[in-house]
């Protein structure tokens, strides 16, 4: 509640966000979890190893033997010790759209899941929890699909041609404009891949010579864009904007490493939302930052274009901030408009730019015309311009839905991550066990969760992550909450203390410790 | 009635048990092996315990008695 002081009165409303610690007995049970497993795990080595135990994953022949091995066996230990006992939890099959509620295949599996055979039974009307779906576009039937329908019998399915030679139809043309209305900038390009607009994208910009500061939790796709280029990258701590203003006066100081010549460029790299932990980056002390340090910015709004803002609009529009005032917009379209692809947006040339020097635009195929009609159906409906109140009802329900969801689970007394507004739930497990039991008792309750393990978490802190959705109705999150309180008490989920941690809004040094209230 | 919460309840301890040493994800052979020497470990401090511990208590309080007592003769005699 002091926050909104403490920052110079740069946020226009309250922003909550807590990362509850581990408990201390759960963290030391997780430990001897993880070493048992480990244990086990170099004992089915050894038996593999000595022919006592089939061994069922992939290895080289016999004469292969002698050369440089393929597989590296250590690497793939946890992959085969652990990943593999509950691999039943994802990559599940699915035999309808993904929208609200999705039909899945039974399977079974009869050593272990290391193959798995369907048993023929379709599972219907699974709540799904897993995909996302924020505004509810993943439809099969309505005014989206019958647009698309239209259009792919008129332009047919693709060009097989880059958008600098005969690729760059006119739907193309015609999206990059809405996409630049929609966000309030200049000008947008849109690219066929959201990994590749990252990935591509950040090389054009920035190169030897240039320093790029990184969020500590940044996508893979925005870390392989920044090593491509070539510049030198620098790590602040997550969302922690003292961490980042000792970089920056750090570089503006000391310059480059060797020489001390001050860099070409400062590019500053966020995102919207974290998928992993729920939380949304703090924009205005971010632009305030960038304001004093002449950086510049590269926003990141994968997960919250169209989730966040009141109209929205992301999370510019969240916290009521001027477009023109982020350097570089890039977003996806794979999460609220239900298609598939990326934008960059900023001033015009800067997208001119882009257009002849990026790699996307010179080497990768252009968008698929249905897929762009898509998303020019559902921006549509998200801004209004359709003549229907769907969008903005959307947009509300979402919002609703977040808040009443994070709401409920946290009176439960679940550790739940992140910003009271993101529509990305993170819910705490931490035992390894307790991972493939969360998804498996979800499952029988027709529930569809989707739980993440090690390489994507750190070790000890595993989640199962909820996307909420606009399509999701009061009754189905109802259900959906009754059933996880009661698999909550069955596996003992409940850690929370109900102690939160407020964040770190006083200096930052070193004699800083948390504060907790009882 | 109360037997039947009581089981129930030992039970789902047990399930707890078993998700927190991850016995949970084992195959039935594995969970034989981890059972057997966790029970065999537990049952050799147990009777370790049942053999040493009188002793070793006993011995104990006889040398702090000793210690007290000698320390109330000699109070005794620099009184005196």
């Amino acid at each position: 509640i002091n926050h909104i002081v403490h920052n110079g009165g740069l946020y226009k409303r309250p922003f909550n966000e807590a990362f509850e610690e581990t408990p201390m007995l759960v963290a030391v049970l997780t430990y001897v979890g993880y070493g048992v497993l480990t244990l086990f795990g170099y004992l089915r080595d050894f038996m593999r190893q000595w022919k006592i135990e089939k061994c069922q994953n992939a290895t080289e022949r016999e004469e292969q033997k002698d050369f440089v091995p393929l597989y590296q066996d250590f690497e793939n230990f946890y992959n085969r010790n652990l990943y593999m006992r509950i691999r039943d939890s994802w990559n599940r099959p699915i035999c309808s759209v993904p929208g609200a509620k999705v039909d899945m295949m039974e399977r079974v599996s009869h050593d272990y899941n290391w193959t798995f055979t369907y048993t023929g039974r379709v599972i219907k009307d699974i709540i799904n929890m897993g995909s996302y779906n924020y505004l509810g576009f993943a439809q099969n039937s309505g005014p989206c699909q019958e647009a698309a329908a239209k259009v792919l019998s008129q332009y047919g399915a693709g060009v097989c041609s880059t958008r600098q030679e005969m690729g760059n139809l006119d739907k193309h043309e015609e999206l990059e404009k809405l996409v630049a209305r929609f966000l309030g900038v200049e000008s947008a390009m849109a690219y066929g891949m959201g990994f590749a607009t990252n990935s591509m994208n950040i090389p054009a910009l920035v190169g030897k010579g240039c320093l790029i500061l990184s969020d500590e939790l940044n996508h893979a796709s925005l870390v392989l864009g920044a090593r491509l280029s070539g510049a030198t990258i620098r790590i602040f701590k997550h969302n922690n904007m003292q961490s980042l203003e000792k970089l920056l006066k750090d570089a503006i100081v000391h310059g480059q490493p060797r020489t001390r010549r001050p860099w070409k460029k400062i590019l500053i790299l966020v995102e919207g939302i974290y998928s992993m932990e729920g939380s949304i980056v703090r924009l205005p002390e971010v632009i305030a930052l960038k304001k004093k340090y002449k950086s510049y910015l590269y926003l990141d709004e994968a997960h919250s274009i169209g989730a966040l803002g009141p109209s929205g609009r992301g999370v510019v529009d969240y916290f009521g901030l001027n477009p023109e005032d982020v350097d570089v917009m890039m977003g996806t379209f794979t999460k609220s408009f239900g298609a598939a692809g990326g934008y960059i947006g900023g001033k015009k040339e800067l997208i001119d730019y882009l257009r002849t020097y990026s790699h996307s635009a010179v080497y990768a195929t252009s968008m698929s015309p249905p897929v762009v009609e898509q998303i020019i159906t559902s921006m549509k409906c998200i801004m209004s311009e359709d003549g229907t109140t769907v969008g903005k009802a959307r947009v509300q329900q979402l919002a609703e839905n977040t808040r009443y969801f994070r709401r409920r689970l946290k009176e439960m007394g679940f550790i739940i991550y992140g910003n009271e507004d993101s529509p990305v739930v993170p819910l705490m497990l931490y035992m390894p066990a307790k991972i493939g039991a969360f998804g498996r008792e979800m499952l029988k309750r027709n529930i569809g969760v989707v739980v993440v393990g090690f390489p994507a978490t750190p070790i000890i802190e595993s989640r199962a992550r909820f996307c909420l959705s606009a399509a999701h109705t009061k009754e189905m999150l109802d259900t959906a909450l009754k059933e996880i309180n009661e698999v909550g008490d069955l596996l003992q989920l409940k850690y929370s203390r109900h102690r939160l941690v407020p964040l770190l809004d006083r200096p930052f040094d070193e004699t800083t410790y948390e504060e907790t209230e009882d | 009635m109360d037997i039947k919460s009581m089981k129930n309840y030992l039970y789902w301890l047990y399930c707890q048990f078993e998700l927190i040493t991850c016995s949970y994800l084992m195959e039935p052979w594995e969970k034989l092996l981890f059972y057997t020497f966790n029970i065999t470990m537990l049952v050799m401090v147990l009777y370790a315990a049942y053999i040493f511990v009188p002793v070793h208590v006993s011995t104990a309080f006889q040398f702090f008695l000793h210690l007290v007592g000698n320390q109330r003769e000699n109070t005794v005699s620099i009184l005196k």
